[in-house]
């Protein structure tokens, strides 16, 4: 039976605004709500309807950082996940590192599909996925709106900027998700009950021996350039008067 | 001095509009030569389309079957071999082209990439946004690596033509892997103008309430000569197709004319158009944020104010 790795990062919800702090030394974080980054809940979604079609046995879900990203992987577990794996480590990841980290967890449990969101919205980078299957030489398929497994192989429909691209990958894979995967289940009470009980293993990423990644070094967080708030005008006549005075219209 | 090695995305007819956008980006860093890569199959007319960009020095072809279509698996690794013939910077754009392939790329090279350039701040310090364009980040790549990285296409004016590069056909000994099959691509047929390069762009949301209703939007774009696009909830909803989603998730354009009919201004979707010239919202709540940063706002009901505008916009 197939064995399914799932990334789920913990990010601030994508229902709130975040701000620059004062001093642009980062963004202002602190006690704002934290959630399963999006993108990974779909992956996350994908995973267990393969495993309720009977296309995969075990759903591992794994996630890279502090303690407090335990609260993540216990959502996970709510959701459907069998058991969690928590990479510990401290401050803050970039994809190559997380690449790196997800390489060795892939060695030690060998799954046949990697499932991750496209990206985290906190740092939109798009890369983890790219990057993991890069380094385990491995296919990937990334921004997936549809996966079908068939054998040893699975055909992945996939969002480009031209409409659907459909490509075939070999597993083990590399799948990262868009949005139109699929629509996250929502969790019941009793399912986080039973998620206390499901195992998380709790592994140090030092105790790895990874050799550290190159990174990026911030240097500062600004605000973006604001847009001006414009004019309301009152009619269509106003507004066409408006957009030829500008010369955008004829 | 810096070296720039410029990524051509291409559909094998024609080169992508946005790779002169990319050599802007590479432009700005102020190299010594800025090459471009040209990975497909029979593409030697597509070489001669790049080397016609400005500040191209030379355009390198890399003519394969296994590039007849881009597959980041089997292009990851010749962009990686080419690259380290003493590049020092290696751009594509952040497309989905781009998005695929460059950071493929980058971890064979094993260097961390800056995605979506903004702004070029010196030889390895870039301006990139973060949190769906709520914040702007200065990032500095690490010294005497190379410097992978894509450029967010609507940050950049395209570079004139006008170019005289040399091209030239490069055979790499490279090994591709067999494990990723190219199967198909589905495109929509359209006779509008593209949505990442069209001047104008007619964008509908969730309000257009049906699939038919948008005909209503294709209308004015065409007295237009404009691009449709649509909110993530119109395209969920299916009213129309994914590519013409626009924003975080969607595309990031920047036309000199953009409507927004019946789209509330989330960030998601602002972040996709915070670049374009004239935003014009149409909504029947005058509290929707749209108006916070739309440039001309009409409050009032799409179905009646969109036919009006296609009629007032007639009689001139
Ligand atoms: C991870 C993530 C990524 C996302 N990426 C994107 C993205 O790339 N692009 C994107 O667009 N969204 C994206 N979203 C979704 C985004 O948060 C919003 O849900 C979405 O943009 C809303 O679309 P809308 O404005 O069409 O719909 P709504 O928010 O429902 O707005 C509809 C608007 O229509 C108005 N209206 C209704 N009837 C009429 C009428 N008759 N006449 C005039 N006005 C009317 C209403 O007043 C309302 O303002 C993303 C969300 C997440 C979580």
């Amino acid at each position: 039976m197939r064995k399914i790795l799932v990334t789920l990062k913990r990010v601030v919800d994508y229902n709130v605004r975040v701000r620059v702090k004062p001093d642009g030394s980062g963004m202002a974080v602190e006690g704002l709500k934290m959630s399963i980054n999006p993108f990974d809940e779909i992956a996350l979604e994908e995973a267990l309807r393969m495993r309720e079609r009977g296309d995969a046995g075990e759903v591992v879900a794994v996630t890279i950082g502090g303690d407090e990203s335990q609260q993540q992987l216990r959502t996970g577990l709510a959701m459907g996940a069998d058991r969690a794996l928590l990479a510990k480590c401290e401050g803050e990841l970039q994809p190559l590192t997380v690449a790196g980290i997800l390489l060795e967890v892939a060695r030690r449990e060998e799954p046949d599909i990697v499932i991750m969101g496209k990206q985290a919205i906190d740092d939109d980078c798009n890369q983890a996925g790219q990057m993991l299957a890069a380094l385990w030489g491995r296919p990937q398929a990334t921004f997936a709106s549809e996966v079908q497994l068939d054998g040893g192989s699975a055909r992945v429909t996939r969002e480009v900027d031209a409409g659907l691209e459909s490509i075939e990958v070999q597993l083990p894979a590399v799948i990262t998700t868009d949005l139109r995967l699929n629509e996250p289940r929502y969790i019941k009470l009793p399912d986080i009950m039973k998620a206390r009980r499901k195992p998380l293993e709790i592994l140090s990423v030092d105790e790895l021996g990874l050799a550290a990644a190159p990174s990026l070094q911030p240097l500062g967080y600004e605000p973006p350039e604001q847009r001006q708030k414009g004019v309301l005008v009152e009619d269509v006549a106003a507004l066409v008067g408006r957009l030829r005075e500008r010369g955008l219209v004829n | 001095m810096s070296k720039v090695l410029v990524v051509a995305e291409h559909d094998g007819a024609a080169l992508h509009p946005g790779v002169a956008r990319v050599v802007s980006c590479g432009l700005g860093i102020q190299p010594g030569g800025l090459d471009v890569a040209v990975m497909g199959q029979d593409c030697a007319a597509i070489a001669r389309q790049a080397a016609g960009i400005a500040g191209v020095s030379r355009v390198l072809c890399l003519d394969r079957a296994e590039n007849a279509r881009p597959l980041a698996a089997a292009q990851a690794p010749q962009l990686a071999a080419l690259a380290q013939q003493g590049y020092s910077h290696l751009l594509g754009p952040s497309t989905t082209f781009g998005k695929d392939l460059m950071p493929r790329a980058a971890a064979l090279l094993g260097v961390p990439q800056v995605s979506d350039i903004m702004s070029v701040e010196g030889e390895r310090r870039f301006k990139r946004p973060v949190y769906a364009g709520n914040a702007v980040l200065t990032v500095e790549a690490p010294a005497e690596r190379i410097v992978v990285a894509t450029a967010r296409l609507a940050s950049w004016q395209a570079a004139p033509e006008g170019g005289e590069g040399a091209v030239e056909n490069v055979v790499l000994d490279v090994e591709l892997p067999d494990h990723t099959k190219w199967l198909e691509l589905k495109m929509p047929e359209t006779e509008r103008p593209d949505l990442q390069s069209a001047s104008v762009v007619v964008s509908g949301g969730r309000a257009l309430g049906s699939a038919d209703n948008f005909s209503l939007l294709y209308d004015l774009a065409d007295h237009l000569g404009a691009a449709v696009g649509a909110s993530r909830a119109a395209v969920d909803a299916g009213y129309v197709s994914n590519e013409m989603q626009v924003g975080q998730t969607g595309k990031i354009i920047a036309p000199e004319l953009y409507f927004a009919i019946g789209i509330s201004g989330a960030i998601q979707h602002l972040t996709g158009i915070k670049d374009a010239g004239v935003i014009v919202a149409i909504n029947k709540d005058p509290e929707a944020p749209i108006f916070e940063i739309a440039d001309i706002g009409l409050v009032g009901d799409l179905f009646s104010i969109v036919p009006e505008l296609k009629a007032a916009l007639e009689d001139s």
